[in-house]
This record gives C-alpha cells, structure tokens and sequence, in this order.
C-alpha cells in the first residue's frame, strides 16, 4: 500500500548488513540540527495543535451552516474575509471543517498505528523469539496478509464491518500488521547473531533474558521510524477509504477523504472544495513523512556521510 | 407479495402540450424533422451510467437498458412523445370487446425486423406466448418485473402466491391482426402495453439465439443465449452494430425501417459511470449528450452554450416513517418531523431550478392531485410544540439514508439527509445515522420494515396516479408499517372506479386523507435533465424516459 | 535454479490456500449472508432458501469450501450480480485494462526516475538533488487521488489537452481483439485509434506512477550513492577510469539491483492505486470494476478479483525474487 510497506521490505531484506543503532545522543544531535526533521517537527506540531484546540480555532461548529439559504448548486462561494476557505455544498465553513477534520485524521492515524504496531510486533516477536514452527505460521500468516494490495484488504475488512470509523481503524491496522511483524522478526534474527548475543550467550545468560533484555530494545529504533512513517501511510489511507464512501456511517462528521469525494461534483464550480481538505492531507502526511525519513537517516550508518 | 395494481383508465398528462412549448424554447429552432434530415448522418454518442445488463426488454428493468431497448425494439402503443397518452406504434388502431376481454390489434403493414423476418400477428402472438411460459429462474421478479407486475402470473407458476395470470391467449386470425385475450377486463392492460418491457421481438431470432436458455450453474441466474448480446431482433429504427462490453453500444440505423427511418448513421451509447465525468465528457466533445445531470451542473452547462432538456416533473422524493418503529406511530411526532423540515431551504440548497415543493405523493400534473391537502409549513416552534403534546420523551431517531446511488429525485441523498439532521436537532430530536449502499442493503431494509426513518422516492412508469399513491398506500406494507383502512378503501375504490369524473374525486379525496395522516413527508418534485451539445436536435424529454432517438439529427 | 523456483513455487501452495480459506469465510462473515449477497436486490426469503438449495449452502461448511476450491481452481467463480456475466469474463475484460494503465505508469516512473535519481546522486548534495529529494518527499505525501484530481483539473477540465475520462474516444473507430487498447490500435493498423489510447491514458499514468516515481527516484539515489562509495569504485576512480565507464560498469548494474526489487513491490501498491486513480479518470479496469463491485455488494465478482489478484501479486514477487536470484546468485541460498 504504502511506502512504508516497501521501505519495511528493503529493510528486512538488508537485514544482515545492518543493524539499527539504538536511538543515541548521536542521532538526536544530527536531526536537532536538521533543517528537514525540523520542518517535519514543526508540521506535525501545527497539525496535532490544530486537531487538539479545534474548538478554540474553528470559528464554527463543523455542523453549522452559516451559509445557509445563500447556496444553491451552483452558487458556492469561495474563500472571503469572513469565511477563509470559502463555503461548502452545504453552506458550511469549509475552514471549519477542515479543522475538525485534522481530528479525525488524528484519531485514525494514531489508533489505527497503535492497533497495527501492536499487534505487528506481539506477531514478530514471537516468530523471532521462538523460531522453528512459531516462525513458519506466524511468517506464512503475514505472507498471506501481504499477498493482498493493502487498500484492498482494508476495503475487504471495511466491507464486512461496515462503514463505521473503528472499521476504518481496524482495516488500516490490519495493513500494517504484516509490516511490523516482518521488521521487527528481521531485526531480531539480525541481532541474534550479533557480537553481543553470541557473547551473552557464551557467558550463559538465559535465552529469554537475552531476547527481553538486549534483542528487543535494539530493534526499537527502526520501529519508532517504522511508526512515524506508517503514521502519514495511515492518515492517507484513511483519507483513501473515507473516500471510497467506507468511512464514519454519519456524513456530518468532517473527513478530508470524504470531503474530496463528495465534492467531486463541484469540481468545476467550486474547486476549493477539493483543494483545501486535499491539502491538508498533503501537511499532515508530510510532517510524519519528513520527520521518519530523517529519523531513519539519522539512525542508519549508511547515511552517515 | 407486493402490490401492483393499474389505472383502469388513462387520462392524458396535461404537461405534454406544455412540454412541447417548453422545449422549443430549449432546443433553439427545432425545425421540421424532414428539413434537418437533410443534413442527417453522422454519429451521436450519449453518455450512459452504466452497461445495459441484456438487450431483451422481457427481462431488464433498469434505465440504461430500457434505454438502449427502446431505440432497437417497438411495442404495440407507444406513449406520445412528451407526455403519457397512448398512440399506435406497432399496430396502427386497436379496439377492446364490449366485456374488455378481446383486445383486437391491428398491425402495420410492410414491417421486417432486423433479421429480414416479416412482422406479422404470428410474430406478436409468438412472443406473448413466450413471456406467458416463462418458467424457473425466468419467473422470478427479478428477471421479469414487468410481466409479473403487469400480468400477475405465468402458465404454470412456480411461486403459489403468484395469482392467475391476466393474459389467457393470443390468436392471428389472418397477418395483420392479432387479437389478444384477457382473463378478467383490465384497461391497464393497454397502457402498459407501451412498456419496452412489452417489446416484440423476431421468433425467429429468439429461437435460434436462445433467449429462454438460462442457467443456473454459477452463482446467479445466467443468460446462456446470444439473442441479447449478438443478436437482438426488434423492428426499431436502430439495429445493433457491436457491443464492446462495459465500455459502449454501437448501434447503426436499420434502413428497412418501416416509418420515417432514423437521421443518424450511428448511435452509440458509452458508458461512463461517474457523473463528474460525464460532464466532462460532454465538454470535452467526447459525447454530444448524457442524462441525470447533476444539479450542480445545470447553471454551468447552459452558461457554456450546451441544452439541457428538462423532463416533465414525474416523481416525487418523501421522507419515509415507518410507523411499526415507536414513536413514528405517534401523528404529532410525524407532524412535528413535517413542520421542523426547512423543505425550501433544502430545495434551494441540492436542487436544481425547476424542482418543487411536495405537498403530497404525486406529481401537480397528474389528474387526482388534490390543492387542498394539509400543508406542513416550515415553522420551528410549531414543531416543538408538537413534541411537547406528543409526550413522546425518546426523541432518538434512527434516520437512514442510502450511499452510491443518485436519483432524480434525490441528486445527493447525504446532503439531503445533513440538511434535514441539522433541521430535526435543532427542534429537540436526536437523530442516529444509519447508512447502507443502496442496493441491495438499503432498499432491502427499507423494505423489509427494519427502517425507522428514511429517505425515498418514486419516479412514475404510467400516467395514472394508481401508479404512485396505489403503490405505496393501498395495503398494508412494511416499509410504512401502518394499517389504515379508510386510506385503503378509498384507493380501492379509486381504482375500480370507471368513471372519470369519479375517479379523479376518489384520488383526491386520497389524497386529502393521505396528507392528513401523513404517513411519510413528500419534499420534492423534480425535472430531470438531459445535457445536449449544441446541434443536437429532434430530441424529446419524456416523463416516463422514452426518448426517441429516432428523429434526433446532429450538424 | 531450477530447484529454487520450485521451492519458490511450493512455498505459494500454503498462501493461495491460506487466501482461499481467508476469502471463503470473509463472504460468509458478509452482512446478510451469503444467499443474499450473492442474490443482490429483490432477494425474498423464498429466493433466499431457493438459492440456498440450489448452490449447496445447507451443507456442511467443510464441503461447501471444497466445492468452492474446486469452482476457484477451474477459475469458474460465478456470475456478477450486477452485469449478469461470468466473473472471469469481466476480468477478461478489465484486467487488460489496469494491466496496461500500470505498465504505463511504470515506465512513467522508470523512465523519468532512474535518471532523476541517478542524476541526484552524482551531484550529491547539489540543487538537483536536494529538489529530487524534497519532490520525492512531497510525491509520498500526497494523496493519488488528490492528485489524480489536480491533474484532471489543470489538464483536462481547464486546459482541455487530454480527455477526461475513459480508455478510448467512443467516436474512434476501433477494434480491441487483445483488450490492450494501444497495442489494439497497432496491431488492427489504425494509429488514430493507437494515439487516441495514449492520450487517454497519459494523465491517469502520472497520477498513478507518482508514488513508484518518488520510491524509484530515492532508492536508485541511494543505491548509487551506496555503489559510489564502494571500494570498487573508489578504485576504479583512483585509476582514472573515465566517469561515463564507471558509470556502466559498475554504478548502474550494481545500483539496478534494489530498484529491480523495488518496481517488483511495486505491483500491490499499483493496485491500490488503481482503484483510486480509475475511480477519478472513469478508466475502465479493475480498480473502477471493484469499486463498482463495492458499491453493489456484487461478492462473486469480489471474491473472484481478489483471489486472482492475490494470485497474480503472489507470482509477480516470486518473479521478482527469482530474476534477482538470476542477476544475484547469492540470493538463492536464502
């Protein structure tokens, strides 16, 4: 589906040339001095405060229409002083809405990540952990997982639990779960036969102390880069399902996604309608973009140059 | 089984003379026919929303192929263009026996249908006996709406609650006449005989494409035949000239044609489903014309210089109350929806000029509407306080609404429900949203009574008002879930009645007690629109969708 | 070689099974039933049970899934609900469609990506490579439909240099005897009908191959960059082998290796964008047959899609796995 999902692929199968470093003093300095992480930051900062203080910022509730009586199909004002992204269909604020519409955004990306990563990661750690049969069910189940295009999977799930927004959620995270079991189970099997394994080993520590203890806090880091990048997946993605008409069952609550489709038929008169909800998802995506790519350079040696 | 009764007798729209009118104001000089067909020719490709599902009228139902039907095949009568009186089509004059039982066609003369096959009283007879047998999957409502609607049964029904069917038989007592036997006396009968539904095919093509074959090995009903595929066989002015599945149908004109033969060479209908693109698609010249054009459009397109055709207000939009579901029993619940609904507003807001305000459950046009129905003004507080007297305390209301789909008399279902959600809280309610794809989840739970409140509508197949207010309210039925007896006789009655004058007054009266119950809130009347490029001309809105494409001619 | 593609092959058989099962049940789990589902509108208790008998649903579970296998294996799922034809007629049809919209888009992304990130990478740090990278960012974050959208808007509705909508103007005369429109139009001799396929085609490729363009592009810089620092290289530099050498020697085929990969990965994330990118042109495939399909709760037709897109995903990587083992035979250990 996603980028995401490619760059997880890459990465596990580099596996064995590197391994992650462990989010370090280093690493921090590097990326408080880059300009790009900076930019990403300073994204996701504005969108979360935005979603969190929606109320205090929207100078309408998404559902008024203080347009009202002044619309017709045909006549949807754009942006003015008095309301900045213009009107909707409906003569909402379309400002409004695409405020409130960063919470819901929100809501998706972090649950649906939170769902996915879990669940993803209980997955790799025991293929990696246990190995041998654990690792081939557990491995054929993501194959299976992955065999089909992550949008479809998540319209197949959404279709059977209806349109609901823990539908979404859940459909999402299911994309993702694959993903972060095959990050999390390479990185375990890179760092099983790293140095310090094999030196606790031979010192006789318990195999399950080595793997809690040692194996998973080093593979937490590409796991945090993992996360921030499936963050802007999840937040397109839930954008993408919303606006295939399988998002949240009531209409009155602003999705971008939905927002995009169903002005789909104003396009000609009224294209703000499509470019602010759009653009919003851009910032939002962006941020959580920038943000992991640098973190993932600034951890990986191989950009170190 | 659901009920489907007819109007046993016809009276003409008044809105066909006012159609006319109407349109030469559209279409610019519209011109004598036999003037613009000098300049005929060419290819006229109409944008559709989807792929016609079998060119075989017996067994479709849906627009797309209804229209593409209609311009390969004829029926016996016809409707008049622009409006709902019966003329001649296929046979020239007709006469019904005194007892109503003998209805006695007379056939046009020197008619062969696309496959050089005379038509003949043999060919008529042939496919009435045809539908008549219909047996298995064929029966199912499914496949032959029309029939079953229209006839009520079959030679040997497989579902018993089918009742006895109207048709007893079909004889040709000599090549131009074909007289055809009814069970019990029907004037229905012959209005619907205009149906494309009721189009006659050639025997000979039906056979040897094996029309009937169907199986059912796979996991629906399958047409097995290539009768309507490859080779549909009708009298029409156009003949089918390829179909590129899913994507268009070529048609091309049938010179043999036995009236005034159609001005283009080629028809084509392309099938683009979504609506955006088909505007798009008009602008862009990929098409000269498409239908349902979104209100949103209209203004712009005509600004552009394109036609837009507006059909005849023949449908009506409601509010549903399904008063099984507490408190939709409760009439000052239901009065109280009616007046808190900003019906001009919403009016304004999603539709199109030319839409109206319902005040009850049929078109203005249509004999039986009644002036004086109880009107539920717009008026907040009134709605409040109906509340207040109601006792009702719940005031939660699950209020559905269908996605995927576009009427005519519902452009955008979700705007339209927002609209009214915001209307309905802002007089107390708690509305819950409730949503499915339209079909098959929303109609079946419309339908099957599991809905509490929820938009829907009608857009007529026959100028009688037993076709709308019958339809819905001449017996108990889940989707209202109410049980009125005085409502029912009336319409029973209404229906019965053979007597004009009487009849108009019974639907009136109808709709008087309709209203005044209000088992659901009719909110709009609209025309439907058809977006023309410019030089497209000769072709006629119709309020039951019969466009003729035959007398359309492009520069 | 030959054994580690049938190791390959053996390893599918646990997966397609798998995504029967999956698939199997997923319908059965469907709001309404299976009866119902497969029915569609106008379904009536007695159709219901009608149908039930009819297609064996009263079995036992375990013999309706070994009848439904036995249907999937023949490729006999069904007729669509909707359009009334054999599923596997439609994806006749549609899959040629989608086949060709994503052949385009890739080339699309190769074409312009690898010289992009080639380029980007040999001027490291430089003003081309610092746009490449930001632009590839940017092609990530934004939506495809959203773009699919702008580009409609700019190109087609206000400039009007491409068509709207479809896969061929309705008044071209032309034939489509393999279902892939431009090569239709070379192969019945008629260039009208071939450059009026391109043309449509243009817009909703751009839309599509952005995301494949943004990865290609980063990874070819990456792996250029990685290839330059190579010893190798330094070596061969150190020598004072020309730069356009280097280039083909080394660089490019040791730098091909990932975006090989990559563009193989690429087939699911394709998909998915397909269906959004049809969905905004009206392009005729398999992405807009599934929406449609979606909307209509049409499952015969889902069931059987995603069976074979799975299917076909499935063999593209196994492709991409086994064309890497060619070029790299230290893969094939694995």
């Amino acid at each position: 589906m996603s980028l995401a999902e490619i760059e997880a692929e890459t990465e596990s199968k580099r596996v064995g040339e590197e391994t992650g470093g462990s989010l370090g003093r280093e690493a921090w300095k590097r990326l408080r001095r880059d300009p790009v992480a900076i930019i990403g930051f300073v994204l996701i900062a504005f969108f979360v405060l935005v979603a969190l203080f929606a109320p205090l910022l929207a100078p309408y509730a998404p559902d008024a229409q203080p347009g009202a009586g002044t619309i017709t199909p045909t006549n949807i004002p754009g942006p003015s002083a008095e309301h900045w992204f213009g009107l909707d269909e409906l003569g909402r604020d379309e400002f409004s809405r695409v405020v409130y519409g960063a919470r819901q955004s929100l809501l998706v990306g972090v649950v649906s990540l939170i769902l996915g990563m879990s669940l993803g990661l209980l997955m790799g750690f025991l293929a990696g952990a246990f190995g041998g049969k654990v690792d081939t069910v557990v491995m054929r189940l993501v194959d299976v997982m992955l065999a089909i295009p992550g949008l479809l999977l998540a319209i197949a799930i959404a279709a059977v639990m209806g349109p609901s927004l823990l539908s979404v959620m859940i459909a999402i995270a299911a994309i993702n779960v694959p993903i972060f079991a095959r990050l999390l189970r390479g990185q375990m099997l890179a760092q099983r036969e790293a140095d310090y394994v094999l030196a606790a080993q031979s010192l006789g520590v318990r195999r399950r102390s080595i793997m809690l203890g040692h194996v998973l806090p080093n593979s937490v880091s590409p796991v945090i880069v993992q996360g921030t990048l499936t963050l802007a997946t999840a937040i397109i993605e839930a954008a993408a399902l919303s606006f295939l008409g399988l998002g949240s069952a009531d209409p009155g609550v602003p999705e971008w996604g939905r927002m995009l489709a169903s002005t789909q038929r104003y396009l000609a008169s009224a294209p703000h309608l499509a470019f602010f909800p759009g653009t919003a998802i851009v910032i939002a995506a962006l941020g959580f973009t920038l943000l992991g790519e640098r973190l993932r350079e600034a951890l990986d040696p191989k950009y170190r140059r | 089984m659901r009920h489907h009764s007819l109007s046993r007798r016809l009276l003409a729209l008044s809105a066909g003379t006012v159609m006319v009118a109407g349109l030469a104001a559209c279409g610019g000089d519209d011109g004598d026919e036999g003037e613009a067909g000098e300049g005929g020719g060419g290819t006229l490709v109409f944008g559709g929303s989807a792929d016609p599902v079998i060119l075989d009228g017996a067994y479709v139902s849906d627009g797309e192929s209804l229209r593409a039907i209609r311009q390969i095949f004829e029926t016996l009568v016809t409707t008049e263009e622009g409006g709902t009186e019966i003329e001649g089509l296929l046979a020239q004059d007709w006469e019904a026996s005194d007892d109503g039982l003998e209805w006695t066609f007379n056939l046009q003369e020197d008619v062969t249908f696309h496959d050089g096959e005379p038509f003949d009283a043999e060919a008529v007879c042939f496919n009435f006996d045809r539908w008549y047998n219909f047996e298995g999957v064929l029966q199912s409502p499914a496949v032959s709406y029309y029939w079953s609607t229209v006839m009520g049964g079959f030679a040997q029904n497989e579902d018993p609650n089918l009742g006895e069917s109207l048709y007893a038989g079909c004889e040709a007592p000599d090549e131009g006449t074909a007289v055809i036997t009814l069970t019990r006396p029907s004037s229905a009968f012959l209005t619907a005989m205009s149906l494309p539904s009721f189009s006659i095919a050639s025997p000979a093509a039906l056979e040897e494409g094996g029309a009937d074959e169907v199986s059912g090995t796979g996991d629906a009903p399958s047409f097995e035949g290539t009768f309507g595929y490859e080779n549909p066989a009708g009298t029409g002015p156009f003949q089918l000239e390829s179909w590129d599945r899913g994507s268009r149908l070529t048609l091309s004109r049938y010179d043999d044609y036995w009236g005034e033969p159609a001005q283009l060479d080629t028809l084509v209908f392309s099938v683009i489903a979504d609506g955006p693109a088909r505007r798009q698609a008009l602008e862009a010249g990929d098409i000269d014309g498409y239908d349902l054009v979104d209100p949103a459009d209209v203004d712009a397109l005509e600004e552009a210089g394109f036609q837009i055709l507006r059909r005849p207000a023949f449908n009506v939009g409601y509010v549903g109350f399904n008063q099984a579901l507490p408190p939709m029993d409760n009439p000052q619940i239901r009065q109280a929806i009616a007046h808190a609904i900003n019906r001009e507003n919403l009016l304004q807001t999603n539709y199109p000029e030319g839409a109206a305000v319902a005040t009850q459950f049929m078109p203005p046009d249509l004999f039986g509407y009644a002036d004086d129905v109880t009107e539920y003004e717009y008026d907040p507080e009134r709605a409040q306080q109906l509340i207040a007297e109601s006792g009702v305390t719940d005031l939660t209301l699950d209020f559905w609404y269908p996605t995927d789909v576009s009427r005519p008399y519902m452009p955008n279902p979700q705007a339209n429900w927002e609209l009214m959600r915001t209307d309905l809280e802002a007089v107390g309610f708690t509305i819950t949203p409730q949503t499915a794809p339209w079909n098959p989840q929303y109609l079946d739970q419309v339908d099957g009574g599991n809905a509490q409140m929820y938009l829907l509508g009608w857009t007529g197949d026959f100028g009688d008002p037993d076709n709308f207010i019958g339809t819905f309210f001449q017996q108990q039925q889940p989707q209202w879930g109410f049980d009125n007896p005085e409502i029912f006789d009336v319409l029973n009655r209404a229906e019965a009645e053979t007597d004009e004058e009487a009849r108009v007054e019974l639907y009136q009266e109808a709709n008087r007690l309709i209203m005044d119950y209000l088992p659901g809130l009719p909110y709009v009347h609209t025309e439907p629109a058809i977006a023309l490029r410019e030089g497209v001309e000769g072709l006629v809105p119709d309020p039951v969708t019969n466009e003729r494409f035959v007398g359309v001619s492009i520069d | 070689m030959l054994r580690f593609v049938v190791r390959r092959l053996f390893q599918l058989v646990p997966i397609l099974f798998g995504l029967s099962l999956l698939l199997f049940f997923w319908v059965r789990a469907l709001p309404g039933g299976t009866a119902v589902a497969l029915l569609g509108e106008r379904a009536t208790p007695e159709t219901i049970a009608q149908i039930e008998r009819l297609y064996g649903l009263d079995r036992p579970i375990w013999q309706q899934y070994l009848s439904f296998l036995g249907r999937a294996v023949r490729l006999d799922f069904g007729n669509s609900v909707r359009t009334n034809r054999p599923v596997v007629e439609e994806m006749l049809r549609t899959f040629p469609a989608t086949i060709e919209l994503a052949l385009a888009a890739l080339t699309f992304a190769i074409v312009v990506g690898i010289p992009l990130g080639y380029f980007a990478a040999r001027r490291y740090g430089g003003w081309l490579d610092s746009v490449t990278v930001s632009a590839s960012l940017l092609g990530v974050a934004v939506p495809v439909f959203f773009l699919a959208y702008i580009l409609k808007y700019v190109f087609a509705v206000q400039l009007g240099w491409l068509p709207t909508a479809g896969r061929q103007d309705p008044r071209v005369d032309a034939e489509h005897p393999t279902g892939f429109y431009v090569l239709d139009g070379i192969v019945t001799g008629n260039p009208a009908a071939t450059w009026d396929a391109v043309e449509h085609l243009i817009l909703p490729a751009i839309a599509l191959g952005s995301i494949p363009l943004a990865i290609i592009v980063r990874i070819t810089r990456a792996s250029v960059l990685d290839v330059v620092n190579e010893d190798y290289v330094r070596t061969a530099e150190a020598k004072g082998l020309l730069a356009r050498t280097i280039t083909r020697r080394h660089v490019l085929r040791n730098a091909l290796l990932p975006v090989v990969t990559v563009i193989g990965l690429q087939a699911g994330l394709l998909f998915s964008g397909a269906i959004l990118t049809e969905k905004v042109f009206g392009f005729p495939g398999v992405g807009n047959f599934i929406y449609e399909a979606i909307s209509f709760r049409d499952y015969a037709v889902l069931q059987g899609f995603i069976l074979v897109i799975a299917a076909v995903y499935v063999l593209v990587n196994l492709a991409v796995d086994v064309s890497y083992g060619l070029i790299d035979p230290r893969v094939r250990v694995r």
